[in-house]
């Protein structure tokens, strides 16, 4: 193992690269075992290759996926599993005994039926997929947990990712679940509820000065040299992408093992997008649900838009921009899986849209408001655009629609802070609580008036 | 001065194993062009058919995505690290 100096700012405890676990060097492919996935394959020029630690074609530079050898799969076995995302291990690149194996435990989360939301909408149908119950609230606790699973099976022993939050959340949590080391890269300036949400599990946390784009870089030459490091969104990607195809079952098992006609989904990296389209596909080509067509919109901040920008223009090819947008967790201005989002939303008649932050900030309330959910950022985009569309007529009020909610409001409160002016106190005195309620004292008393 | 390059696992077969190479100064074509003449085959796998850069590479020069400044026009000066990464997904 090498080992290059980290210039940036650690917490305790100081991470020591363990010399004590073998193997050191990227494991060998023959002897893992990743149920049913066969191979990893280009989604650019379809060169194959052996399930390993491989993540980019060595032909193109394109992002390997995993391919399967899938056998019949009915319902009743998916319904028999687990309370969790390892009920569709048989749809994963996972172990067989996944489940008996140290992990954390995500999935399963509710698909709550927004009616008051639709009403103020418009809307007959609205759904919210909502991932705050996952272990470290948000939905990146099941492609980490997937990741994990596959990793510890190729041999790696240290958990990775550049993050903008959630996913250091997730690694470091996933990594003591399992008893290994866990790096985390996140931008400096990001949430401290993130930060300290990371450094709790004791991870070796390292605050890089620049932008998500910047420590994504970093950790692409880290994990170059440290090949013995499973960096869950770099050299492991093609199986932590999978497992967001779990949210995607969910819906679909929750619906009465049915698909909806619309979904508006977070677009970061756009590769959750990505994978809910295939997850769908995977459950109608298995005859696990009626073939529906589903519509797939992505939603975007509009200070870091290049996936809406590219849609716009009609292009394939995503410009990268600088981030400038509250929606931190979604401030991925090269997004890799870009050109595939613009590929799904086209394919099925979708759209791509962004929203300002005022708008972003507006919608999480209107969600909390609603629904009782308080989501972050990235669903105060999701909402916002989901409006935009509804407004431009290019998205059905009348059909049966999903958003997700990706993750918890409590991760980033600052969005919302200077959006909502509290009362100043009052003694404990009838008299004053008279005089709030009925408007005296500003906005407090509106709530209840 | 020559201008170091980073070289990304997957494209170390064709510098003998090496991270890191040196090229001459010059545009981010040239440089890649100078790389090409001292491992021959290795431009193929940076840029496309039409010569672009491929979709899923990034480069940057220094702390600049090429694709946020001139692209294969960006200037690479003397001692100016130039990177070659794969996309990497979202965080």
């Amino acid at each position: 193992m090498t080992s290059t100096p980290m210039t940036s700012t650690a917490t305790t405890p100081v991470f020591t690269p363990s010399r004590t676990v073998p193997p050191a060097r990227v494991p060998s492919p023959s002897g893992a075992r990743l149920g049913n996935a066969s191979a990893l394959a280009c989604r650019e020029c379809g060169a194959t290759y052996q399930l390993g630690a491989q993540h980019a074609c060595s032909e193109c530079f394109g992002p390997l996926e995993v391919r399967y050898d899938l056998p019949p799969i009915s319902r009743e076995l998916i319904e028999a599993g687990p309370r969790n995302i390892w009920r569709y291990a048989s749809l994963l690149p996972v172990p067989p005994e996944v489940a008996a194996t140290p992990n954390t435990e995500p999935g399963c989360t509710p698909l709550v039926r927004a009616d008051n939301l639709a009403r103020v909408l418009g809307m007959r149908c609205l759904w919210v997929k909502d991932e705050r119950p996952n272990p470290t609230h948000s939905f990146k606790d099941r492609v980490v947990a997937v990741a994990l699973a596959a990793a510890v099976e190729l041999g790696y022993r240290v958990l990775a990712c550049p993050s903008t939050g959630n996913l250091a959340n997730a690694v470091a949590a996933a990594a003591a679940r399992a008893g290994i080391k866990s790096v985390v890269l996140v931008p400096a300036n990001l949430e401290p509820q993130k930060i300290l949400a990371s450094a709790v599990y004791g991870c070796f946390l390292v605050k890089v000065d620049g932008g998500y784009d910047d420590v994504n870089r970093l950790a692409s030459e880290l994990a170059d040299e440290h090949e013995d490091w499973a960096f869950v969104n770099v050299n492991v990607r093609p199986y932590y992408a999978e497992g967001s195809k779990t949210i995607g079952y969910e819906i679909a098992e929750d619906l009465g093992w049915r698909l909806p006609r619309q979904i508006v989904v977070p677009v970061a990296s756009g590769a959750q997008l990505v994978k809910i389209d295939k997850a769908f596909g995977e459950l109608a080509s298995l005859g696990l649900v009626p073939d529906a067509d589903v519509r797939v919109y992505g939603a975007q901040a509009s200070g870091c838009a290049p996936v809406a920008a590219a849609f716009a223009a009609g292009d394939d090819v995503v410009q990268p921009v600088r981030p400038d947008t509250i929606a931190k967790s979604l401030a991925i201005g090269n997004p890799a899986d870009g050109p595939y989002v613009l590929d799904v939303v086209r394919r099925t008649g979708g759209w791509v849209a962004d929203a300002p932050d005022d708008e972003i900030v507006d919608s999480i309330r209107l969600l909390a408001a609603t629904e009782g959910i308080f989501g972050e950022t990235a669903v105060g985009v999701t909402l916002a655009v989901l409006r935009r569309l509804l407004a431009a007529g290019q998205l059905d009020p009348a059909a049966e629609t999903v958003i997700i909610n990706s993750g918890d409001g409590l991760k980033t409160l600052d969005a919302v802070a200077g959006a909502l002016p509290l009362a100043a106190p009052i003694r404990p005195r009838l008299a004053e609580f008279a005089r709030l309620r009925a408007g005296v004292n500003h906005d407090a008393g509106s709530a209840i008036a | 001065m020559s201008v170091p390059v980073r070289i990304p696992t997957v494209l170390r077969t064709f510098t003998g194993g090496a991270a890191e190479v040196t090229v001459e100064p010059g545009t981010l074509s040239e440089v890649i062009a100078g790389l090409d003449a001292a491992y021959p085959g290795i431009a193929a796998r940076i840029l496309d058919d039409a010569g672009k850069l491929r979709r899923f590479i990034n480069v940057y020069v220094g702390d600049t995505d090429v694709r946020l400044a001139d692209g294969l026009q960006t200037q690479v000066p003397p001692g100016t690290s130039v990177s070659v990464i794969p996309a990497v997904a979202g965080g």
